[in-house]
């Protein structure tokens, strides 16, 4: 592939890693280095990320309903999310008195380390993730399961009756919704026939799978998006946090940092269940290929994989953020008859129609 | 010592920690998180053994799922929330008379038991190969085993929505 950018994230990790290994003989204190370096730069890259995500939610809610939004503070506003958890840090952090200590300080922990945890195979630019596990859409699930525990032990732990409310119907919704987002990931892994997020991407080369896999690959799309938005307790299935209903769910107890940290969390999952809908489904960081078009191809490929698979991710934020403000909140009986009557039907009849394109070979 | 040596330490120190924890505990809700380190603690443990489908099914199935549904039914037990009561003497005596028991039977195997590696025969463990393996009808195939599984799961549904559907 022609190159026009010197740097790539690929070659600046190489870099670095060259860099430290002439500095630091000791194999055993070169991994740590490295861990410790990469650990912080995703800590820092993160809080940013979440300062942004912050604000964008913010204006795209402004957006949506014809007004401003945050305009004061720094250009077009970008500061006020600044200000914002400069204010939370200074913020008391009060344990309610009665609540059970050691888990109320403990769930937001286990709930940030949850969705941290689900980076690691994402693949940010080519060749550039933290580790390409062999089993990524499996790990990637299986560890952003963890959350619910941290949501049912704030709950628990708050002695609030509108937070155990609120832990409750979260679980029973991310129990439930847990099964449609594993079978349309699964729709994927039987096309492209690998559950490592590399190999995936790496089969998209000649068109990404939305595309290759005809319609039932959109029914997957879709439903992954819709049972995703409900995972990770968004509106418009925010029952769990519902302000109106249940003064703010499984966080009503929280404050300062505490509180922050669910509201990082909340913007890591938002950009995980992003980035996992681009790496299955558009492609991740693989440039728009049609087929064996060469000339179109390499025209696609000079616009560099960390732009692709940033442009992909932040369009399905932004189409998830849009639904926040286009539907209205549904009831528990009416978001649990959605999974079980609707979505788990069709994405079962859906994976038997995967698994037959796949077999016969269908796809292109 | 070798960092490794070091790292199965510290995983084996959570595993059994948690364990003994999620039994001691006198708070019932606290004992299932206790016991959430002790299972992510196993997990852990495949994962440095380079098993990572086996460790990704233990916190899918036993994390994700089993620990949630004991918390979700501590929710909807009455008076979950207070101390549990001190066990009296004959239930404690009773409880370490089985487990020392068992705990013998285990050292016996475990001693008896000379653990040779067989070399010839062993299966990476990618996806692909344990699929393989579960369907196949051959010496070492599981289909059987695997089928017996799923009609127990079957007839566990079954019997779940029968008690679900049950009016009156």
């Amino acid at each position: 592939m022609n190159r026009i950018f010197l740097y790539s994230f690929t070659e600046m990790a190489l870099y670095i890693h060259k860099l430290l290994e002439n500095a630091i003989t000791n194999t055993v204190l070169l991994q740590i280095t490295e861990l410790a370096i990469i650990g912080v730069t995703l800590l820092i890259s993160l809080v940013i990320l979440c300062f942004f995500l912050g604000w964008m939610e913010r204006r795209v809610a402004a957006f949506m309903e014809i007004r401003l939004g945050p305009n004061r503070v720094g250009p077009q506003g970008t500061l006020q999310i600044v200000a914002d958890t400069v204010k939370l840090l200074f913020k008391e952090g009060l344990t309610p008195n009665k609540s059970d200590k050691f888990l109320f300080n403990l769930a937001p922990f286990i709930v940030v380390t949850a969705s941290m945890l689900a980076i690691a195979p994402l693949a940010f630019a080519k060749n550039f993730s933290i580790y390409d596990i062999n089993i990524g859409v499996l790990y990637v699930s299986s560890v952003s399961s963890l959350s619910v525990l941290g949501i049912l032990m704030a709950g628990w732990s708050s002695y609030n009756k509108y937070s155990l409310l609120g832990a409750m119907r979260s679980g029973a919704q991310i129990v439930s919704y847990e099964l449609s987002v594993g079978l349309s990931l699964i729709a994927i892994v039987v096309l492209s026939g690998n559950v490592s997020l590399g190999e995936i991407i790496n089969s998209q080369q000649n068109g990404w799978w939305i595309f290759k896999g005809h319609i039932p690959a959109i029914i997957a799309f879709v439903i992954f998006i819709i049972a995703s938005t409900a995972e990770i307790n968004r509106a418009p299935f925010d029952l769990a946090e519902a302000d109106q209903e249940l003064t703010g769910g499984y966080n009503t107890e929280y404050s300062g940092m505490k509180f922050a940290m669910f509201l990082l969390a909340e913007y890591i999952n938002l950009f995980i269940v992003s980035a996992m809908a681009a790496t299955l489904f558009l492609g991740g960081w693989m440039p728009f290929h049609i087929g064996d078009w060469e000339s179109f191809n390499k025209i696609m490929d000079y616009i560099p994989s960390s732009i692709w698979f940033m442009g992909k991710t932040f369009i399905i934020i932004f189409i998830i953020m849009w639904f926040r403000w286009t539907f209205p909140r549904l009831r528990i009986d009416q978001l649990l008859n959605l999974e079980w009557k609707y979505l788990l039907p069709i994405s079962m009849v859906n994976i038997i129609i995967v698994t037959l394109i796949a077999i016969m070979g269908w796809h292109f | 010592m070798d960092i490794s040596v070091i790292i199965f330490y510290i995983i084996s120190v959570v595993i059994t920690g948690g364990a003994l924890l999620a039994v001691t505990s006198k708070q019932i809700f606290r004992a299932a998180v206790y016991l959430i380190f002790s299972l992510l603690g196993v997990a852990s443990m495949y994962f440095y053994l380079e098993n990572n489908f086996i460790a990704a099914v233990q916190i899918v199935v036993y994390v994700g799922g089993i620990v949630v549904l004991i918390i979700f039914s501590i929710f909807l037990t009455q008076n979950s929330g207070h101390r549990l009561k001190k066990p009296d003497g004959k239930r404690v005596f009773f409880s370490a008379l089985s487990v020392l028991s068992a705990l013998l039977l285990t050292l016996n195997v475990i001693g008896n038991y000379n653990f040779k590696s067989n070399s010839n025969n062993t299966i990476e463990p990618e996806i692909k190969n344990i699929g393989m393996q579960m369907l196949s009808t051959t010496q070492y195939g599981y289909l059987l085993p695997f089928e017996v599984v799923s009609f127990l799961l079957l007839a566990a549904m079954i019997g779940c929505i029968v008690i679900a559907l049950k009016r009156n």
